[in-house]
């Protein structure tokens, strides 16, 4: 069995193909090959959800997922959020302006469920939002400001009145 | 307009919301060899051997080094500030590798290897005999006769007993028609669970020795690793990025010392030592479990006529931040509840343990818990009102505490209670919820605290930063008191803002990253210190920055320095207002001036020989499902006197943050030992129950804005404060639902179900029926 493995993928919007190690993870090769840093490394057992990414529309803790699976994949990380000028999308821009980030280490993978979940364009009830982000630890926020930067930004997408 | 005291968005947060902050994990060179750790699978032995044969022939192990390779040079790793008295020194109990064994976890060898499964191989591949040495885990048990020893140095295991007396306890306690309320309150060992875990790589540069790490305190860190590798302590570079949390368990050297060894054993090339979040649970460190035995002796009127407080602080181990722990805890008592008749004492044990070390809130939370405990079982024994009684019995306005100088200047204790009890509509629900009777039952609990900001006078106080005047008028700004994600790089940049005189805290860039060739020396991020401490030497260097700008700007202008003063980035006269020139042109001007060029430039120390007494409390509101034993936190408030505050949105979010750990800490988190063996058996985020997205209800953060009087930004601690007064407050609602006390945390369904059975609550028919 050959030890490397040639993986075609598209990551955030590029067609792109490396050999991969067929016993790394999909972090290891975005983290490694790809250089794309926002994936983090919390526990390397899919506990904890600091690496998530979407894979053809769907989070998924990318520490779990082995990169060979990758082959024919649209991944996408936070990299691939931010517009090709710079701008930053509304869900980033909400974590700033709600102070959803502390430390950070947890925020790349929340906002990639927030666009996850944005993208649905659903609209969910606070338990429902709840449920749906709680694949993510944080230690620094209690959760707090992270529900209200997702919350009030599906009800803007939505062209909804909030109600806190 | 004031630059503090409004809530900018962070300095940082662009990046971080761009993922494109870098850790240190984002910033290790290509090529880098990993080191992994053999941890001793066994709670205390002596390692006979270590046969790395099969190791070593792994293809791609570049190196093994065991517990017999390690120099002799035992060092301290708390995070403390060095101390020129050698009593006043940390304890130096460590070695980088250890042949003696002293909990399941230790470090007994590193293999160093190209890639990480040649290094993950290697580890598996060594092996080690032992020596198997009984082993205690328990505290009480560890100060018996004959139990396990751990240190030659430290005989019965006592790393260190202090006490506390005040009036004649013995005599009190014989006043006739006191009514006694007694307790044993145990609190658990948790982990800190910063999202990232602690790790650092190490290179040779020029014969000198570079660690970048994951760490609260990189001028300390510098120390450490000197010590440990016995070279000059300016021999090592430390740099500090970007860290993903730390909360207590980075204020202490983890495996920095160990680390820059490996690099010094592999002719400099760069190393890195990543722990996995299974090291990060054992063997780094976590939060002391102490045991409390308190005796509170009451008149009938509800004055506390004395008291005794016993301390036992499980230490594990090693050393670490070691007694200050448990001592800080004991001396919460005579000046949270003053009372004339005290006794108090604490001891610090080894056990065969992971070491315990610093944790937000440095012993406040388990006193927090023990104290708030008794003092509910005391109002409940006079059958007093919780809230009343707390307000009758509480440090009073004026109260001064003689050794840290602190004064309660305000009467902020009763200003806190009074906003939390407002928020949970106290006294309507204490009503309606005594009527409870079912299978579900509400109740409200309060609890509180007090916390010293920063840790003068036990240890050094000490701020330096540089204040650089850029060519466009805005300044760059660095210091030593780290951002860990609290957000003290925003604080400093409205504060410095503020101090100097610039239009926006946009105008400073605050070099996040420290580095010990370049930063002033400080000494991190601790004791809920930084914004405080940072605010003497801010204003300090602000004053000087704007002597310098003004002297010159007299040269340009012509004008009196006393008759200037700088305003939102431009120099203006005092007298009319006049817009004089701005701090750009100002720049310009002096840098390329053909000739006198002059680069503007501050930078200076300050001594801190102040504290100040941070105050608040929680209410909390639960529901108690009596037969599920399970407990809903419906509504919960934290209210903070920390001062005034520099950002109010960060520091609101800095109180979610504790009051979730609080949450944790009273419910659900515990890191659990097997007692036939003294393996932890569930360092991980699967079986350690962090609280999740579905384990809290809104978190409402309120504060009591009183300016502390000896800050120039009139600010005190609140970084580690949240995580103190929660678990209590939990404690005392399910105890006002259910009419049970709970003298231990977590509070789960397993100590629930025990305590209502007890309590003829619930009955277990299954069994009964067997």
């Amino acid at each position: 069995m050959s030890q490397y493995k040639l993986i075609h993928c598209n990551i955030n919007g590029k067609d792109v193909e490396k050999m991969v190690d067929v016993r790394a993870s999909l972090t290891d090769m975005l983290r490694n090959e790809y250089h794309l840093t926002s994936v983090k490394k919390g526990c390397e057992v899919g506990e904890c959800g600091a690496c998530n990414v979407l894979i053809n529309g769907e989070a998924f803790n990318s520490c779990i997922y082995l990169a060979v699976w990758a082959e024919g994949k649209r991944i996408r990380t936070l990299e691939g959020l931010m517009s090709p000028d710079g701008e930053l999308s509304d869900i980033q821009q909400a974590f700033i302006d709600e102070t959803a980030i502390q430390c950070g280490f947890c925020t790349p993978g929340f906002i990639m469920t927030a666009a996850e979940i944005l993208e649905s364009g659903k609209l969910y009830t606070d338990d429902e939002l709840r449920k749906l982000l709680s694949g993510h630890l944080c230690r620094c926020t209690g959760y707090e400001n992270i529900f209200r930067a997702v919350k009030k930004t599906m009800y803007r997408r939505l062209g909804k009145e909030i109600d806190f | 307009m004031n630059k503090v005291g409004r809530s900018e968005v962070r300095v940082d947060g662009f990046d971080k919301a761009s993922g494109r902050t870098k850790y240190y994990e984002d910033r290790i060179p290509a090529g880098a060899l990993y080191v992994r750790i053999k941890h001793a699978e066994i709670a205390h032995a002596m390692v006979r051997s270590i046969d790395t044969s099969t190791a070593e022939a792994i293809p791609g192990v570049v190196k093994v080094l065991t517990c017999f390779d390690v120099p002799d040079l035992p060092f301290p790793t708390a995070g403390h500030p060095w101390s020129m008295d050698p009593g006043h020194q940390d304890v130096a109990d460590r070695h980088l590798l250890n042949r003696h064994v002293r909990y399941w976890g230790d470090d007994v060898a590193v293999v160093i290897a190209e890639n990480e499964v040649a290094a993950n191989q290697g580890v598996r591949a060594l092996k080690v005999e032992y020596d198997p040495l009984p082993f205690v885990l328990d505290v009480q048990k560890a100060m018996e006769p004959g139990a396990p020893q751990l240190h030659e140095r430290f005989p019965g295991n006592i790393l260190k007993h202090t006490d506390l007396r005040k009036g004649d306890y013995q005599a009190a306690i014989r006043e006739p028609g006191l009514i006694k309320v007694e307790g044993w309150y145990d609190t658990p060992t948790v982990q800190h669970c910063h999202i990232e875990n602690h790790g650092c790589f190490a290179y040779e540069e020029n014969g000198r020795i570079v660690v970048v790490s994951s760490t609260q305190i990189p001028h300390i860190i510098r120390r450490v690793v000197g010590q440990a590798l016995g070279r000059p302590w300016a021999d090592i570079e430390i740099i500090k990025p970007y860290i993903g949390g730390g909360f207590g368990n980075k204020q202490d050297a983890l495996y920095e010392p160990l680390c820059a060894w490996c690099t010094t054993q592999v002719g400099g090339r760069c190393v890195r030592l990543d722990c996995s979040r299974e090291e990060t649970f054992v063997s780094n460190r976590v939060r002391h479990a102490i045991r409390f035995h308190i005796v509170t002796w009451l008149r009938k009127d509800g004055v506390i006529a004395a008291r005794k407080v016993e301390c036992f602080s499980n230490q594990g181990a090693y050393a670490s931040h070691g007694h200050s722990i448990v001592a800080k805890a004991m001396g919460s008592f005579p000046q949270h509840y003053p009372c004339d008749n005290m006794e108090c004492d604490a001891w610090t044990v080894f056990t065969n343990r992971p070491a315990a070390g610093a944790m937000r809130g440095y012993g406040m939370p388990q006193a927090s818990f023990a104290d708030e405990s008794n003092i509910e079982d005391c109002a409940r024994a006079l059958g007093m009102d919780s809230y009343e009684f707390r307000k009758k019995n509480i440090m009073p306005q004026g109260f001064h505490d003689g050794f840290s100088g602190n004064t309660n200047y305000y009467d902020s204790y009763r200003q806190c209670m009074a906003k939390g009890a407002a928020y949970i509509d106290y006294e309507r629900k204490k009503k309606e919820f005594s009527h409870d009777t079912g299978d579900i039952r509400r109740g409200i609990g309060v609890a509180t605290f007090w916390y010293n900001t920063a840790v003068y006078p036990i240890s050094l106080e000490t701020s330096s930063n540089r204040m650089q005047l850029n060519l466009d008028g805005t300044v760059t700004f660095q210091c030593g008191e780290t951002e860990i994600g609290q957000g003290a790089d925003t604080a400093y940049a409205q504060m410095v803002a503020e101090a100097v005189g610039l239009k926006s805290y946009r105008d400073v860039h605050v070099k996040s990253c420290q580095d010990t060739d370049i930063t002033p020396t400080g000494l991190g991020a601790y004791a809920s210190r930084q914004t405080y401490v940072a605010g003497f030497s801010i204003r300090q260097t602000a004053d000087i920055l704007r002597g310098k700008i003004l002297e010159r700007a007299c040269q340009e202008t012509r004008q009196a320095v006393g008759n200037m003063d700088i305003v939102d980035g431009m120099i203006v006269r005092k007298n009319d207002d006049a817009p004089l020139m701005s701090l750009k042109e100002l720049a310009m001007t002096a840098q390329y001036d053909p000739v006198h060029s002059q680069h503007i430039t501050a930078e200076s120390t300050y001594t801190i020989r102040n504290n100040a007494y941070s105050f608040g409390c929680t209410f909390a509101e639960v529901e108690v499902d009596i037969p599920l034993c399970k407990v809903t936190v419906k509504n919960i408030v934290n209210v903070h006197d920390c001062g005034k505050l520099i950002n109010p949105a960060l520091a609101e979010a800095q109180v979610h943050g504790g009051m979730s750990m609080a949450i944790g800490y009273g419910l659900s988190e515990q890191l659990i030992f097997d007692e036939k063996t003294g393996k932890p058996l569930n360092g991980n985020l699967l079986d350690y129950k962090l609280s999740t997205f579905m384990d809290h209800p809104h978190l409402e953060a309120e504060f009591v804005e009183n300016a502390e009087p000896t800050s120039p930004f009139g600010t005190k601690a609140l970084g580690e404060p949240p995580a103190c007064s929660g678990a209590p407050a939990i404690r005392n609602a399910i105890l006002d639902a259910t009419g049970v006390a709970i003298d231990r945390t977590p509070i789960n369904p397993h100590v629930l179900f025990a305590e209502f059975t007890k309590a003829g609550l619930i009955h277990d028919d299954w069994r009964e029926e067997e």
